[in-house]
């Protein structure tokens, strides 16, 4: 599904990625934990497309295509879906509206037919019950005046909505508390299935108590510096980031 | 500037569609401005004694008067002498009689810009008055307007069939000395149209004018008076295009609204006059007066402006609010882009008891646009338990253009009540990738936040203009209003 290959990436002249491997599969979830500043965030934009980050080395492919080519539009038309971790409010674009024309993008950009809006009502109903996303908040514009777990839970939403191949889901868990943390988890893992992937970017293990990754990462300082099962994460729970640094120490 | 900024640019620049020139012969009147002219004009419209006094004593207040500066555009001086106040199509003459008679080549011209004059086509629910500079050369539904009392005809034929309903309000709102391009306006206005709505009736179809200037160095001076009798309704609608020339064209029209007890008349312009190059050469000026005047206790006058055209817009639409418990309101969306600069707002000016007014300003700034808000709310003595509610929101796309508010509040007395709102947002590149990384283009995006932006404004407009001003806004059609 998603195969990067010794990505090297730099922000205003500064190097950020500084070498990254790594291979998702289709019906895997991976997990990226780190430190603040490691890197994380910049590996979500970096797959998404955004503008200011440039890649000096390395390449990306996804479903064997080079991602780093493509445009973000066309990314997610392909099915690479981001979830932010500051979700940006739309003032006067009625989340529901915003919803239907990206959904139907999409659709196009399959060669199907856009959706109408009857049965693009009953899908959103029911996406929307899987995060339990008030009505209201859906016809509110989009993220505007959302707290910040409203915020996340219309992005797992969103993703619901728009059935991505490969979530990338960026500090989902941040600014939750733990029952909208399992609400979230739960929207997730409803998303689990064998076509899809995903890399689950997180400070924290808690998430991870409700969403099981198949693997684990620790980014440090740019690069991967561990690679394990779900243990990992336990681990650095215990002996935190200066744990695995220190027993990276020669 | 980033990339992602310079791609708004790209899509900020837009063709300009209703650019094309009508190769029709045109008789003018020699150009510059003298009595000699204003005579000429009344003698080509066969008008009675009284009106070419009115225009005569316009004509001498003007020569009194400055053109107003405290607005914030800036354009070339205008040489009033070197611009043509008269031009008509040669074909008409005496306006024709029948469809039939229109010059073919006009006919072509108003099907190119999407107006039906057939009566028979599409828009069946829309009554057209179509003004090519300074004539009206097509009236569409006129009978069956009249079999319920509507009268709807141009200007010119009004003082001829009309003159009584004509000379007692003619004026009445804006007087010739109102300001100087009004007092220009009444020396040497062409034509225009004029609407009675008798008492109680709703007016069963959208009426609308469609203007277009068409002839090079010609100024357009139309004249719109509109007024609806007691309990009576009706919409109106107005829309303008001009040819894309290099150098810039004077509009100066003067609108007038009277609404008797209880009656409502509900106008709404998509102003699409050529804008200028990107380089801010060519374009329109627009100069105009609009007012109306709620003369009747509980009447309405609702002005809904979308103003996407014009080198420079320089409009206040306005409402005096004299009958006790009348309504005043105000939705308007203006966009400048390259070089445009747009002054515009509206006085909401209580008289009257318990009168409300409602206003909601769009601005959005792109390019190197500038974009003012300006705005006067007064409420007199008298008005007791007076009501406004404003609300002024800026967009800006890009780093180079500029958004103004300037609102003018004058309050005299204790239980009237305002409210004043304004908000200034930029369309932010973290708005952009959001909207593409769930699969929009670019192009979509911003059409989706600009939309969403003006829709407070365009639900108030009737259906078949609110999907025209959504393309102006470079929006598409898809999911439209509603």
């Amino acid at each position: 599904m998603l195969k990067i290959e010794d990505l090297h990436v730099e922000v205003d002249g500064k190097p950020i990625l500084k070498g990254i491997n790594l291979e998702i599969e289709a019906g895997q979830v991976h997990a990226i934990m780190g430190p603040n500043g490691s890197g994380k965030s910049t590996l979500a934009y970096v797959l998404a497309g955004k503008d200011g980050y440039e890649v000096t080395k390395g390449r990306v492919l996804y479903k064997g295509q080079d991602l780093l080519e493509m445009a973000p539009e066309l990314r997610a038309a392909e099915g690479l879906f981001l979830g932010f971790q500051y979700p940006v409010a739309i003032p006067g674009v009625s989340n529901i509206y915003f919803l239907k024309a990206a959904v139907n993008a999409i659709r196009k950009h399959r060669g199907e037919d856009p959706l109408d809006a009857i049965d693009f009502m009953k899908l959103s109903k029911e996406k929307a019950a899987l995060v339990q996303l008030p009505d209201e908040l859906t016809k509110r514009s989009v993220n505007d005046g959302f707290s910040g777990g409203e915020k996340k839970r219309n992005e797992i939403f969103q993703m619901a909505m728009l059935e991505p191949s490969l979530a990338v889901l960026d500090e989902t868990d941040s600014g939750l508390d733990i029952d909208a943390l399992k609400v979230v988890a739960e929207g997730v893992n409803a998303l689990r299935g064998p076509d899809r992937a995903m890399l689950v970017i997180t400070h924290y293990q808690r998430l991870l108590d409700h969403i099981v990754p198949d693997v684990v990462h620790v980014l440090i300082d740019g690069q991967i510096v561990r690679t394990g099962d779900k243990g990992l994460a336990m681990q650095l729970e215990k002996e935190g980031y200066a744990g695995v640094r220190n027993a990276l120490q020669p | 500037m980033s990339a992602s900024t310079e791609q708004i640019d790209d899509i900020l620049k837009k063709g300009y569609d209703a650019g094309f020139v009508t190769d029709i012969e045109e008789e003018y009147a020699p150009p510059g401005l003298s009595e000699e002219i204003v005579r000429f004009i009344s003698k080509k419209k066969q008008e009675p004694e009284w009106l070419l006094e009115w225009r005569l004593k316009a004509y001498r207040r003007w020569l009194e008067m400055k053109e107003p500066t405290w607005a914030k555009v800036t354009y070339p001086k205008i040489d009033f002498q070197d611009i043509c106040y008269y031009a008509a199509p040669k074909t008409n003459e005496n306006a024709p009689k029948s469809l039939d008679e229109v010059d073919p080549e006009l006919l072509a011209t108003y099907e190119k810009l999407g107006i039906p004059l057939h009566e028979r086509e599409v828009l069946a629910g829309v009554a057209v008055d179509a003004v090519f500079d300074s004539v009206s050369v097509a009236t569409t539904f006129r009978d069956k307007l009249a079999e319920v009392g509507v009268i709807f005809m141009p200007f010119s034929e009004a003082v001829q069939e009309h003159p009584e309903l004509v000379k007692r309000y003619l004026g009445s709102v804006v007087p010739v000395s109102d300001n100087f391009y009004a007092a220009l306006n009444s020396a040497v206005f062409s034509d225009g149209s004029f609407v009675y709505i008798p008492k109680g009736v709703r007016c069963p179809m959208e009426l609308s004018t469609y203007f277009r200037i068409n002839a090079a160095k010609t100024g357009q001076f139309e004249r719109t008076l509109i007024i609806a009798d007691e309990g009576s309704y009706v919409s109106y609608l107005e829309g303008c295009t001009a040819p894309m020339r290099d150098e810039n064209q004077l509009h100066a029209a003067v609108v007038e609204l009277v609404t008797h007890e209880g009656a409502q008349i509900k106008y709404s312009t998509v102003q699409n006059w050529y804008p200028g190059d990107e380089n801010g050469k060519g374009g329109i000026l627009n100069l105009v007066t609009k007012r109306g005047l709620c003369e009747g206790a509980r009447s309405k006058i609702s002005w809904t402006q979308v103003e996407t055209g014009s080198a420079i817009t320089w409009k206040y639409p306005s409402c005096i609010l004299k009958g006790d418990d009348s309504v005043g309101e105000f939705y308007s969306v203006a966009l400048s882009n390259h070089r445009q600069q747009a002054d515009t707002g509206t006085k909401m000016i209580h008289l009257g008891k318990n009168t409300k007014s409602t206003i909601i300003s769009k601005g959005i700034s792109a390019g190197h646009g500038q974009q003012t808000y300006r705005g006067g709310v007064k409420i007199s003595r008298g008005a007791t338990n007076a009501r406004n509610y404003t609300q002024c929101d800026s967009l800006l796309i890009g780093d180079k253009c500029g958004a103004h508010t300037v609102p003018y509040v004058d309050v005299r007395n204790s239980s009237s009540k305002l409210e004043h709102e304004a908000t200034t947002s930029r369309i932010g590149e973290d708005q952009l990738f959001y909207c593409r990384q769930r699969g929009l283009s670019e192009e979509d995006a911003v059409s989706l936040i600009v939309n969403g932006f003006a829709k407070q404004v365009l639900k108030e407009l009737p259906m078949e203009f609110a999907v025209e001003a959504q393309k102006l806004l470079g929006v598409s059609l898809e999911g439209a209003v509603g």
